[in-house]
């Protein structure tokens, strides 16, 4: 049973997403190419709001994109992009969100960096290539082993926001307004 | 809010967007049950049908398409020297999806967001059995289009923030106040829709009460 304040904060999130695409990508000194921070938001749901509130919330995202609103990096948006060769990525936010809280809401529910990390890899990095790499081999019929290798390149860049997100998480429930079991 | 929608005064944009992605659902079921290319082919004359029938920009419409396109043909390229496969089989197979994509991106341009979230809420009427609130789930939809720009914004202003203070690349300066800012807006937004008379309770018992509660 969702209440008022959980409506609220699904739509929050899910607007959070979208606002995280608009913003010009985040320049990391050390990297050449700039994180855009849209994963980073699906862990930020999953470990804030946790799994049922973290899922709706990436849902309520992949609805408004495909009911045609331009909210993926970029301005893309559309069935068009969720039907493409990188859809199955978008459509396992929401599963990738619910696996980080469901996690969140298990083995890291204090301010500790490293659990939120791990788990925010688990749910947000591993469950959405699960679904990723599956629908690229299904739509563009690469063969899985080669899917594989090529999302590679992307897991640096990955592993990096799964960084971000476990010290935002940190830093949020160290200020103590955590709603996670509220 | 504006979305991807291109408004023309067309027979295409009249469809009601079950129609629409109904059609389309059926479609990319023939084309894949189809052998060979010409699922792919009549699915690319229908795209064209239709799109002179929607008066739409082709410029516009194949701009959308170009980067999709581009990316299948360099997996299936890819994948075609590696594997040694005739060139045949890749363009057939490029030719399938880029003629399923063109479809979808037509649904979408020819069909206002907000018919396309209407179609949402019914559909989420069917899994009332299951225990989803199609009410709630209309309510979570109107508030998220009324909050986007909202966040846009509050990402910038953040950002700005930091930038003046010289730590932009602090990225847990950014996102902390960010969230931290976010959870206690939801409790005044909260406060403001119960101020309003929402009450979640009630929620999906009674329609008339909900529509006035998603303030459309």
């Amino acid at each position: 049973m969702l209440s008022t304040r959980d409506l609220v904060l699904c739509a929050l999130f899910a607007a959070l997403l979208g606002g995280l695409g608009m913003a010009p990508p985040i320049p990391l000194g050390f990297l050449p190419v700039p994180v855009t921070a849209q994963t980073l938001g699906v862990m930020l749901a999953g470990t804030i709001l946790g799994a049922k509130r973290g899922g709706i919330a990436a849902l309520l995202f992949v609805l408004l994109v495909a009911a045609g609103l331009p909210l993926l990096a970029g301005g893309r948006g559309g069935i068009g992009v969720l039907m493409g060769p990188t859809g199955g990525f978008v459509l396992s936010w929401p599963v990738g969100a619910f696996v980080t809280g469901w996690l969140a809401e298990r083995f890291a529910t204090t301010a500790n960096p490293i659990r939120l990390f791990a788990v925010s890899v688990l749910g947000g990095i591993l469950v959405v290539y699960a679904g990723g790499i599956p629908w690229l081999w299904l739509v563009a019929g690469l063969p899985v082993d080669k899917a594989v290798f090529g999302t590679l390149a992307f897991v640096p860049g990955d592993l990096i926001k799964a960084g971000i997100a476990a010290v935002a998480a940190s830093g949020v429930r160290r200020a103590g307004i955590l709603p996670i079991h509220a | 809010m504006l979305g991807l929608y291109l408004h023309r005064e067309s027979v295409v944009h009249r469809l009601p967007a079950g129609a629409k992605l109904g059609g389309l659902l059926l479609v990319t079921i023939l084309v894949l049950a189809l052998p060979g290319g010409w699922g792919a082919l009549a699915a690319g004359s229908i795209g064209a049908a239709l799109l002179v029938a929607a008066r739409l920009p082709a410029g516009r419409v194949l701009a959308e398409l170009r980067a999709p396109v581009l990316m299948l043909t360099l997996l299936f390229g890819f994948q075609a020297l590696l594997a040694g496969s005739g060139w045949e089989e890749t363009a057939v197979a490029v030719a399938r999806f880029t003629a399923l994509i063109l479809l979808a991106t037509l649904v979408t341009l020819t069909t206002r967001v907000m018919d396309m979230v209407d179609l949402f809420e019914r559909l989420f009427g069917l899994l009332r059995p299951v225990g989803v609130n199609p009410a709630k789930m209309a309510l979570m939809l109107a508030l998220t289009i009324r909050f986007i720009p909202l966040l846009g914004e509050q990402v910038r202003e953040v950002r700005m923030a930091q930038r003046a203070r010289g730590v932009e690349r602090n990225i847990a300066a950014l996102f902390v106040p960010l969230l931290v800012k976010i959870l206690t807006m939801a409790d005044d937004l909260t406060a403001a829709l119960e101020a309003r008379g929402y009450d979640p309770v009630d929620a999906g018992t009674n329609d008339s009460k909900t529509k006035n509660s998603t303030q459309r």
